[in-house]
C-alpha cells in the first residue's frame, strides 16, 4: 500500500491485489446492505408513474444501517418520519453511487489508483461508510474511550475465532487510507 | 457562508396537539447540528465542513473541535429548505447530522 498523495491535481495511491480485494468485497457488502434497505420501501403505485419513490417512515433496525441513515430531527419523531420518507431514497442513491465510483476506479488486481477531485470525494464517502459499518459490527460506539484513544476495543477480548480482530485491523487500515485522502 | 440568513419563508410545521410545546415563530431559522461520534476522523469532518458547507478552513476546524469537545455544534443555518439540504449532504458524507428550529 502506498497511501494517497496529491500529484498534479490528482490523488494517487497503490493497492496490492489483496488490499483491493478486501475493499471491493466490503463495498459489495455495503451495496447489498443499501439494496436490502431499498426493498423496505413501501410499494407505491404513484412511484411507477412519477419515478419518485417514497422511503420507509421508520429507522432501520440494523444498527449499522441506522447509523448510515440517521433521523433528520433528534426528538421530533413525526418530522423525522416525514423527512425519511421524502429523503431516504436520495440518501441511499448517493451512498450507492459513491460505492460504485470506488468499484469503478479500484482495479480488481490492485495497482495504481488515480483519482480526480470528484472521484476522491466519492472515495472518501464510501471508505467512511465502510468504517461506520465496521465500527457498528465491532461495537466501537459502545466503547468510545477505546475508539478515540486507539486502545483495543472490548470486543477483541472475547474473540476465539479472531474474526473481530481481523475486522478491527481492516478498520484501522481503512482509517489510514481515508486520512491520507482527507489530508492530501 | 457562516452568517445566518433568516428568511421570510412561512413555517411548514403543522400545528398539532402533540406539538403544542413548539410554539415558535414561523420564520425562526433552522440549524443543522452535527453530533460527536467516536468513529469519524477529525481530518475528514473538517474536510467535509469545507467542501460541503463552504466554510473557510479555520471555521471548519473550530466547528470540528466544538463537535469533538462539546458533543455537538451548529454548522449551518437558514431556511428549512437550505438546512434540510445541508443535513442530507452531511448524512450522505456519513456525519451524524440533524436539523432543528433555532430557539
Amino acid at each position: 500500500m502506498q497511501p494517497f498523495r496529491r500529484k498534479r491535481g490528482q490523488y494517487v495511491a497503490e493497492f496490492t491485489a489483496d488490499e483491493a480485494q478486501v475493499v471491493r468485497d466490503l463495498i459489495d457488502q455495503l451495496r447489498i446492505l443499501l439494496d436490502r434497505r431499498r426493498d423496505d420501501a413501501p410499494v407505491d403505485p404513484l412511484a411507477e408513474l412519477t419515478g419518485i419513490s417514497a422511503g420507509p417512515a421508520v429507522a432501520p433496525e440494523d444498527p449499522a444501517l441506522a447509523r448510515l441513515l440517521p433521523d433528520f430531527h433528534a426528538d421530533d419523531a413525526e418530522l423525522s418520519a416525514g423527512l425519511r420518507q421524502l429523503r431516504e431514497p436520495e440518501l441511499l442513491a448517493l451512498k450507492d453511487s459513491a460505492a460504485a465510483v470506488l468499484l469503478d476506479t479500484l482495479p480488481v488486481q490492485g495497482g495504481e489508483v488515480r483519482l480526480d477531485e470528484q472521484q476522491a470525494e466519492q472515495w472518501m464517502r464510501a471508505l467512511n461508510d465502510l468504517r461506520l459499518v465496521l465500527a457498528e459490527r465491532l461495537h466501537l460506539a459502545d466503547d468510545p474511550h477505546s475508539a478515540e484513544s486507539g486502545a483495543e476495543p472490548a470486543v477483541l477480548h472475547q474473540d476465539p475465532t479472531g474474526h473481530a480482530r481481523a475486522l478491527y485491523q481492516i478498520y484501522g487500515w481503512l482509517s489510514a487510507v481515508l486520512e491520507s485522502l482527507a489530508t492530501a | 457562508m457562516s452568517s445566518p440568513v433568516p428568511t421570510a419563508e412561512p413555517g411548514t410545521r403543522e400545528a398539532t396537539g402533540t406539538l403544542t410545546d413548539e410554539q415558535v415563530e414561523p420564520d425562526t431559522p433552522w440549524v443543522a447540528i452535527v453530533w460527536n461520534d467516536p468513529v469519524n476522523l477529525m481530518s475528514y469532518v473538517t474536510h467535509i465542513f469545507v467542501t460541503v458547507l463552504g466554510h473557510p478552513k479555520k471555521l471548519a476546524e473550530k466547528l470540528m473541535l466544538d463537535v469533538h469537545h462539546k458533543g455537538r455544534a451548529s454548522v449551518s443555518t437558514g431556511s428549512r429548505e437550505k438546512v434540510e439540504g445541508d443535513v442530507l449532504k452531511l448524512q450522505a458524507a456519513g456525519l451524524w447530522a440533524t436539523m432543528q428550529q433555532d430557539r
